[in-house]
């Protein structure tokens, strides 16, 4: 329905990701209206941006990598997840003392319980690959959600896909 | 086995409690022992017989300690609750209380056959209430043909203020299966998952009804997601998944105490608790590295055995009534399939081969089916024999799914899922798959587990 609209943030974003690249302490999000802006310590992100370190500065920093997504019923790491989790593990490797839990998740068009058990291999399959990256086993930890939080809520394809994924969530 | 137990209580009841001037109960036609030859009754010509079942009577009205109010009052529901078992279900089409006669206290052993064959009644429930000690309430139930002026049943009860439905439904039960020649299921209990919310933000809560839906509870808040409830054959706890601590884990809740505990300490996730037949065993799934396997540990605690070892998902499991055999879920071959082992893991097999995925096997109580979910685009609920055949489908619908039996294997509870809202509801079918009825819950409801049939 908001297809070009979609299109346009994706644009954004893609330039956001060329700037981010070329000039990291680029804010991420417009900051405040002047005349409007009585504080400068929102969540939303300053000039400063979130504390190095924190989840917030994760999310910031991952730029909608801190997911990966598979296909019905796998949960293989495909190209563009390794480049997620690459991002994850570079990030992960600069703040040491930071733990992680990875969350597991599917879309509804499967049953319950093999939708547990199905989003507990996603989430393992992430964080295997984080190891695999040199982040200590002990560090990551992994949840599955199976089916019962989705984050798109429709009933069809575009929405399934983007429930079917494993996030990664720092522990501030 | 069931049947013979409720014919027992109900023949010792009635010797105490009713005059014996009828001739003795005429047993029941014996149940079909677990064979595979059973058929499904399709056309039955009971199922359109008129019955009548006018309001209880009592020798005098008195004050009751029941829901209900008065013994005269009191009758008047009981016929209602024995109405509605048998209309909601398809079963019959009773005409109950408020469109009939009220018969007196003397009729009750000796119905004016006549008053009943002009209101074109083929069958008539009769029965009656009465005040005992200590605040218990006796209640008797007869069955009568009237074209043949002949008693077919009688049973009676003692039963405390807080179960008059109890003697309703095993008055249900007593009529149904004397005239179906099936086994009872209407003295039952479900446990389910009461859910409201967004679909994002869903609260699941642990919640027990009747089997008509009656004498409802939540037992958790909500605080943590609940989900796949299993009722203890002997009804005394509730084994389920909750994330109480913020991970997947199997607890059981103790129905006398309301207390909960963990069924068993473990670093890994935990899924998919399930009883064998006499208790004494339960089965879950752990993952481990993300690989989930199939368990069994004794209920009071003990050393759990593995029984599957495959890599990849094992879940779920159902005994066989007579606790041989498992069946349950893998997707070993590529995708989620239906296999049987024996209860020791020995011999796995693949049974379901319908194309498509086929999920959460539950063995029928009488061991002659397996109820599943098939998922081929939707989710549908389907039966098998026990070899893989004879598949056929119950349901047709966008999302159905974790199909669970009535006591007497008849009836197939499951949820059902709203395309687009994700509201959730219990329904049921019958094994023609004609009789399809939403079960009324308070909230939306999903995970149903059906108990057995009561003592």
């Amino acid at each position: 329905m908001n297809q070009p609209l979609f299109r346009n943030l994706a644009l954004i974003a893609t330039s956001a990701v060329a700037l981010a690249a070329c000039a990291p302490k680029a804010p991420k999000v417009l900051p405040p209206d002047p005349g409007n802006a009585v504080s400068t310590n929102t969540t939303g992100g300053t000039l400063e941006g979130p504390a190095p370190g924190s989840q917030a500065d994760f999310v910031a920093q991952m730029m909608g990598q801190d997911s990966i997504y598979f296909d019905t019923d796998k949960y293989n790491i495909d190209s563009q997840d390794q480049a997620a989790l690459a991002a994850q593990a570079q990030w992960l490797a600069k703040y040491p003392a930071k733990r992680a839990t990875v969350e597991g998740h599917c879309d509804e068009r499967g049953t319950r319980e093999y939708n547990l058990a199905l989003g507990e291999r996603r989430a393992n399959a992430a964080k295997n690959y984080l190891v695999g990256m040199g982040i200590d086993a002990s560090r990551i930890s992994t949840v599955s959600y199976g089916k019962e939080r989705p984050v798109a809520l429709g009933s069809d394809e575009g929405s399934w896909s983007k429930n079917r994924r494993a996030v990664t969530v720092t522990i501030d | 086995m069931k049947l013979a137990r409720f014919v027992l209580l109900g023949a010792l009841c009635s010797a105490a409690a009713l005059a014996q001037t009828a001739p003795p109960v005429a047993a029941p036609a014996a149940p079909p022992s677990g064979g595979i030859d059973v058929t499904v009754s399709d056309d039955s010509d009971w199922q359109d017989l008129g019955i009548a079942i006018p309001s209880f009577a009592t020798d005098a009205d008195v004050p009751t300690q029941t829901s209900a109010g008065s013994t005269s009052a009191l009758g008047f529901s009981l016929a209602s609750v024995i109405t509605a078992d048998l209309k909601n279900n398809g079963l019959f089409k009773p005409v109950g209380p408020a469109d009939l006669p009220r018969p007196g206290f003397g009729e009750v052993q000796s119905p004016s056959y006549d008053t009943w064959r002009s209101r074109s009644a083929e069958m008539l429930v009769q029965g009656y209430v009465r005040a005992a000690g200590d605040g218990q309430v006796t209640v008797g139930c007869y069955l009568y043909d009237v074209a043949l002026g002949q008693q077919l049943g009688k049973a009676g009860w003692t039963v405390a203020p807080g179960d008059w439905r109890r003697a309703a439904h095993k008055c249900a039960d007593m009529v149904y299966a004397r005239l179906s020649g099936e086994n009872p299921f209407f003295d039952s209990r479900i446990a389910y998952i009461a859910e409201t919310g967004p679909k994002d933000r869903r609260m699941k809560r642990l919640a027990i009804m009747d089997s008509d839906g009656a004498n409802h509870r939540y037992l958790t808040t909500g605080q943590a997601t609940a989900l796949t409830p299993r009722y203890s054959p002997d009804y005394k706890s509730i084994l389920y998944l909750s994330y109480f601590n913020g991970q997947p884990r199997i607890y059981i809740y103790n129905l006398d105490t309301n207390r909960q505990d963990l069924l068993l300490a473990s670093k890994n996730p935990l899924f998919a608790p399930r009883w064998s037949p006499d208790g004494k065993w339960v089965l879950y799934s752990m993952a481990a590295a993300g690989n989930t396997d199939i368990y069994k540990i004794p209920s009071g605690g003990g050393t759990a055995v593995k029984l599957t070892d495959s890599p990849g998902i094992d879940i779920g499991g159902s005994f066989s009534p007579d606790g041989s055999k498992i069946v349950f879920e893998s997707d070993r071959s590529g995708s989620q399939q239906v296999y049987v082992m024996n209860a020791d893991g020995s011999d796995q097999h693949r049974i379901s081969f319908f194309g498509g995925r086929s999920a959460t096997p539950e063995w029928s109580p009488r061991g002659d089916q397996i109820a599943f979910t098939h998922i081929a685009g939707n989710l549908r609920i389907g039966v098998m024999s026990p070899g893989g055949g004879e598949m056929r489908y119950l349901t047709d619908s966008w999302q159905d799914e974790a199909p669970t039996w009535a006591p007497n294997g008849r009836i197939i509870q499951f949820f059902r899922t709203a395309r687009t809202s994700g509201k959730t509801g219990v329904w049921q079918v019958d094994l023609t798959g004609r009789n399809e009825r939403k079960l009324e819950t308070p909230v939306d409801g999903s995970d149903p587990a059906w108990g057995p049939l009561r003592p």
